[in-house]
């Protein structure tokens, strides 16, 4: 899924410091199993917010909502009748909603109300890590199933680099040496020889060095394309 | 002398089979060429090549080919260093030519050290290819005389291929094989890191010559001598990949503090000597931190001067 | 017993501290409540294994919101005591307003009233 941290209260408050009724919009996607944009998160959020403001004397009107996807303008569009009846709207979707939103709804502005950060998974209740880099040409086979490029500092091909100690990244303790792990997994199962030769070079067109991509599925599209 | 492959002296030392000793020298924090001159005025003469560090440590510097240049200029030969953390395979390889147009031939392919480490921690890393892809991507320029899109290139940079290893990295029953890695994808010399853990050293050795890598390069080991027990701790502490053995801080920390250079001295002098005997090792990579001033006084009493005219 | 504790204490009881959510504790203070706090049982004893452990880590929750918002943390409190100490549930009652008393009305009743 897309893991999301909410950004600041501080930030959020000096967002939309001059306006007085705002829209807080969740979603149950990505940000909802992640606990950062889901009904609780935006319930919780408001209530900080009204808090804020009632202490400061300026108090905020605040509405909330929970679309079910930000990123389907057909969710999207289920505002449609209220969306006007704000000052601001503050999206805890992550980075694709505020732009969906943005791009149905120009006349309104949408905040947003979370930092994306990666495309990962929950480790354990409450901690996520990042396991893929969206680079567009998966080949973790090639390494035990274990991605370097999203998971190496250096997105090392050909590791591991000479700061990998005791199994851990030089770069932070709490990061795991990814090709520590990879060659590990290699020499148990005596596979050692996929280790050996130089891993080719990668094409990052498919990445978004190559620009901004775009998924097509013909067989889905109506009309032309 | 047509089957050199770069024509560097370094290349021509170690193929006439003599011990290589080479330096280290860092690129001033600025345009202070004076600096760097009397840096490496004390070099001339008494080492075969010196590297000249690319954003050490993730610190900016002088790029390293510019000092490469003005190192040649005083009548040293650089090896040149390149990281992959700082450009992509368009910048790296526009390097490579400028390099070799203004007369580079050596060449140390590395990863860098994490930006996060340097004074620029917010850069975006580039990391386009790896070391390993480096080494190949020299080698191809080089020996293919082709660009990696496998155009042809107008005078093809003929480099002499350096590569690092790390034999204290983890995990460490797999370093000799990545070495062997190195050298598949093209690396002609290996300069090592520092070496202080001799016992490991010693074992890692055995096992590349066991593997036969030390026929298919050469292989000069890294040596740096410790200033004071201080040095040593931080090191140990501070520095990642370092194996700093608790015995060698012991025999420094047991001197005078104004005897522990030169206790730091011995003991380096003590592993050259070590090393010239040792099965596999071709040579020494003094990289005598922030002392350059010493190294006379080092190859003087190592004995590796008066260094090869070939 | 008929041991007294403050009468200006409200008492919400909920089967588990575990039931205490975040918005509970924030709807209370975002209403006025000059502070707020959750008894749970001791820790270890738990009938539930753990609901008293994430009582503590929401009110920490809590108390981090409220410092961001520069209202005193204090309002807020996780205490634990087992349903046979009677007498320590009124001292906790009386240190708990003593407390309250001492920081004095919350800062969002005062701008509320005054609005």
């Amino acid at each position: 899924m897309i893991v999301a941290d909410r950004k600041s209260l501080q930030e959020i408050l000096a967002m939309v410091a001059d306006k007085k009724k705002i829209l807080i919009l969740g979603c149950k996607g990505c940000v909802t199993v992640c606990n950062v944009g889901g009904l609780k998160e935006v319930e919780i959020l408001a209530a900080s917010m009204k808090i804020a403001r009632k202490k400061e004397g300026n108090d905020i009107d605040i509405d909330i909502q929970v679309l079910e996807r930000q990123c389907d303008t057909e969710y999207v569009a289920g505002i449609r009748d209220v969306v006007g009846n704000y000052e601001a709207a503050v999206s805890l979707a992550c980075g694709v909603g505020p732009q969906f939103l943005s791009e149905m709804y120009k006349d309104q502005t949408f905040y947003p109300g979370v930092n994306t950060t990666f495309f990962g998974g929950a480790v354990q209740h409450g901690i996520w890590e990042e396991r893929c880099a969206g680079c567009g040409s998966c080949a973790i086979h090639n390494f035990g199933g274990l991605c370097p490029i999203a998971r190496c500092a250096k997105s090392l091909m050909n590791g591991p680099c000479g700061g990998s100690s005791k199994g851990v990244c030089e770069v932070n303790k709490d990061t795991l040496c990814i090709w520590d792990a990879i060659v590990k997994k290699k020499m148990e199962s005596g596979r050692l020889d996929d280790l050996i030769g130089v891993k080719p070079i990668k094409s990052w067109k498919t990445a978004r060095d190559g620009g901004p991509r775009r998924s097509i599925r013909e067989e889905l599209v109506q009309g032309n394309i | 002398m047509s089957e050199l492959k770069s024509g560097s002296n370094l290349e021509k030392v170690l193929k006439a089979g003599h011990f290589a000793f080479t330096g280290e020298c860092g690129p001033p924090k600025g345009a202070n060429v004076e600096h760097l001159k009397e840096k490496l005025s004390h070099l001339v003469g008494k080492v075969d090549a010196v590297n000249m560090t690319d954003n050490q440590t993730a610190v900016v510097r002088m790029s390293s080919w510019a000092g490469s240049i003005l190192m040649m200029e005083q009548g040293l030969e650089p090896n040149f260093q390149m990281v992959c953390r700082d450009r992509n395979r368009l910048a790296m390889m526009s390097d490579i030519l400028g390099a070799y147009a203004l007369g580079v031939r050596n060449m140390l392919c590395l990863s860098g050290d994490h930006q996060s480490f340097g004074n620029h921690p917010d850069a975006k890393n580039v990391h386009d290819i790896d070391s390993m892809q480096l080494i190949t991507m020299v080698k191809k320029m080089r020996d293919e005389g082709k660009f990696l899109n496998d155009e042809d290139i107008d005078v093809a940079p003929k480099m002499f291929i350096g590569a690092a290893a790390n034999p204290f990295a983890d995990p460490y029953e797999y370093r000799p094989y990545r070495l062997a890695n190195k050298i598949a994808a093209g690396a002609d010399f290996i300069q090592t890191q520092c070496i202080f853990n001799m016992e490991k050293f010693r074992d890692f050795m055995k096992k590349v010559v066991d593997m036969g890598l030390h026929e298919r390069c050469y292989i000069l080991a890294g040596v740096t001598p410790m200033k004071n027990a201080g040095m040593a701790n931080f090191m140990s502490k501070y520095v990642p990949g370092m194996d700093i053995p608790e015995s060698l801080i012991k025999r420094l920390k047991g001197v005078d503090k104004k005897d522990q250079a030169e206790e730091g001295i011995k003991f380096a002098l003590e592993q050259i000597q070590e090393f010239k005997e040792m099965k596999g090792v071709a040579g020494v990579h003094l990289m005598a931190i922030e002392w350059e001033h010493k190294v006379p006084e080092i190859a003087e009493r190592a004995g590796v001067l008066p260094r090869p005219k070939v | 017993m008929r041991l007294s504790y403050p009468a200006d204490i409200k008492i919400i009881q909920v089967p588990c501290t575990g039931r205490v959510d975040i918005l509970h504790l924030l709807n209370a203070v975002e209403d006025g409540a000059d502070g707020v706090y959750v008894a749970g049982c001791l820790e270890g004893e738990c009938h539930y294994i753990s609901g008293n452990l994430k009582a503590r880590k929401k009110v920490a929750y809590v108390k981090k919101t409220l410092t961001e918002i520069g209202i005193e943390p204090e309002r807020v409190e996780m205490f634990n005591l087992s349903s046979a100490q009677g007498a320590r549930f009124a001292e906790i009652a009386r240190e708990m307003t003593d407390r309250i008393r001492q920081l004095g009305p919350s800062p969002i009743k005062k701008k509320s009233h005054a609005a």
